[in-house]
């Protein structure tokens, strides 16, 4: 299971990468091993305002529809459009192409409730709640 | 709740690395690879599927016959020893108890393959109906293990774990008892993927030689374990109910499409009243195969909206694998109109388009 050290996670296994005020944001390789086959995503709208801890896209796996929350509140910049073809990119590389959205983030103090990699990888050992 | 139930290959799956999960009360593998590499594996090659939590109850007795004909709605006269066939159960109201598979060992004894989360439910309801038939139902699931070999090389595959020549064996037939991996089996041609294939029913102390037989002789035909997870998908593009879906208490086999297994030709049966009530009078819903048109995973349960309205829900809908597209069944008004016209199905609070599709979605070649 891949948990990078750069990266800062969610308690519902959503990946953040801090480049300057945005939040690169997908899923994590755990979450992407417990939901299987990945179908479909439904993207943000690019412009959309949100907040943390809403649900902002949805991914679906051959059995299930996951909604995935947004680990911070800010203005989405940038949409990952090549999931909309392909989306078992989130399967194949959680953590590259695989990435869902760009998030100008309004507030970087909530960065600070997410968790480390450390922190993550001992909820994952738990069971992932 | 209890904790789930373990059939006698659980060992066998967590070896494999199986995902498994709670499947009404059994673990139960729903994948091992992954569920679309395993669902192309049985539509390409072969897959192996492990059923043991479904039920089964002997009929026997010299009313054998004449009490299967009152609970079913498919004609059970004219089937004949080593012949297996579809059937609805019905309550006297036209809704469905389950749907089951018939095996005619004799003229005085029947075998029935049962949904497990309707097994002791069909039991007691089978009980109820006894009446004056002098017959003894006995059930057997306790006692009974299945697996499912599916898939277009599953005869060469069963030919070679058996040594034997399965070439006799057709579509719906079954011999009671065969011989493979040491253990004597019923064997029968039959399935829920839309592929050629057969299914084994064993004694539970004797499956795991037989499963780990085939995945032996299996290897170099690319046979691959598979999970319910494809087992449902490849069932769903068969458009193959599934009871709790496509059918229910509170839904007909009229209603589902089934009416080529209702025959009202025959002498009075559970439901007959109801059903034929519904036929003359062009009562009732009907299921439709649709295509999503616009992007979208329809659901079970979302809601089905013609020209703006609510006019039913999607019962099963998934990406089909096979084909590439996103589909779904959906029980409807029957005055919708049939293929070619648009819908829309409600994923979200948002109504996506989709249009009438026939079914079944895949059909295999021969």
């Amino acid at each position: 299971m891949l948990i990078p050290n750069n990266l800062k996670y969610s308690k519902e296994h959503e990946w953040v990468r801090v480049e300057g005020n945005n939040a690169v944001v997908g899923i994590s390789d755990y979450a992407q091993s417990q939901l299987g086959d990945i179908v479909f995503v439904e993207l943000p709208e690019l412009g959309a305002t949100v907040t943390a801890g809403k649900r902002f896209s949805v991914v679906e796996s051959v059995k299930a529809v996951s909604d995935i929350f947004s680990p911070v509140s800010g203005k989405i910049v940038a949409v990952n459009d090549g999931l909309n073809d392909a989306p078992e990119k989130i399967n194949q590389a959680p953590y590259g192409e695989g990435w869902i959205a760009v998030i100008e983030m309004s507030d970087s103090s909530q960065l600070a409730e997410l968790m480390d990699d450390t922190a993550y990888a001992d909820q994952v050992a738990k069971g992932g709640h | 709740m209890a904790e789930p139930r373990k059939t006698a290959l659980y060992d066998s799956h967590v070896a494999l690395g199986a995902r498994m999960v709670d499947f009404n009360g059994w673990w139960l593998p729903v994948q091992y690879a992954g569920i679309l590499e395993e669902h192309r594996s049985v539509r390409e090659r072969a897959g192996l599927f492990d059923v043991s939590h479904m039920g089964e109850i002997r009929v026997v007795g010299k009313d054998a016959e004449a009490y299967m004909q009152k609970l079913v709605t498919n004609d059970v006269a004219s089937l004949q020893p080593g012949k297996v066939r579809y059937s609805p159960m019905c309550y006297p109201h036209g809704g469905t108890v389950d749907d089951i598979l018939i095996y005619c060992i004799a003229n005085d004894e029947f075998w029935l393959v049962v949904n497990a989360s309707n097994k002791d439910k069909d039991f007691a309801w089978m009980n109820q109906n006894v009446a004056d038939f002098a017959v003894q139902l006995i059930d057997e699931s306790d006692s009974t293990a299945e697996v499912a070999l599916q898939g277009p090389l599953s005869a060469a595959i069963l030919e070679k774990a058996s040594a034997a020549d399965v070439s006799g064996l057709a579509y719906y037939e079954f011999w009671p008892r065969w011989n493979i991996a040491g253990a004597t089996v019923l064997l029968s041609r039959t399935g829920y993927t839309g592929e050629d294939g057969f299914e084994i029913y064993c004694h539970p102390s004797e499956v795991t030689q037989i499963w780990d037989a085939l995945l032996a002789a299996g290897a170099e035909f690319g046979l691959q374990p598979a999970g319910l997870g494809c087992r449902d998908t490849l069932r769903f593009e068969a458009a193959m109910p599934l009871y709790g879906h496509e059918l229910s208490a509170e839904i007909t086999p009229l209603e589902a499409g089934l009416g080529k297994f209702v025959v009202f030709e025959k002498n009075d049966f559970n439901g007959k009243q109801a059903l034929l009530e519904q036929r003359e009078a062009g009562q009732g819903r009907k299921l439709i195969g649709f295509a999503m048109t616009e992007r979208g995973v329809a659901r079970a349960g979302y809601p089905l909206l013609h020209e703006g309205k609510v006019v039913g829900f999607v019962t099963s809908g998934s990406v089909a694998p096979s084909l590439g597209e996103n589909l779904g069944m959906a029980l409807v008004d029957r005055n919708i109109g049939s293929v070619g016209t648009e819908i829309a199905v409600e994923i979200r609070e948002k109504p996506v388009a989709a249009k009438i599709i026939a079914r079944p979605f895949y059909r295999r070649r021969i």
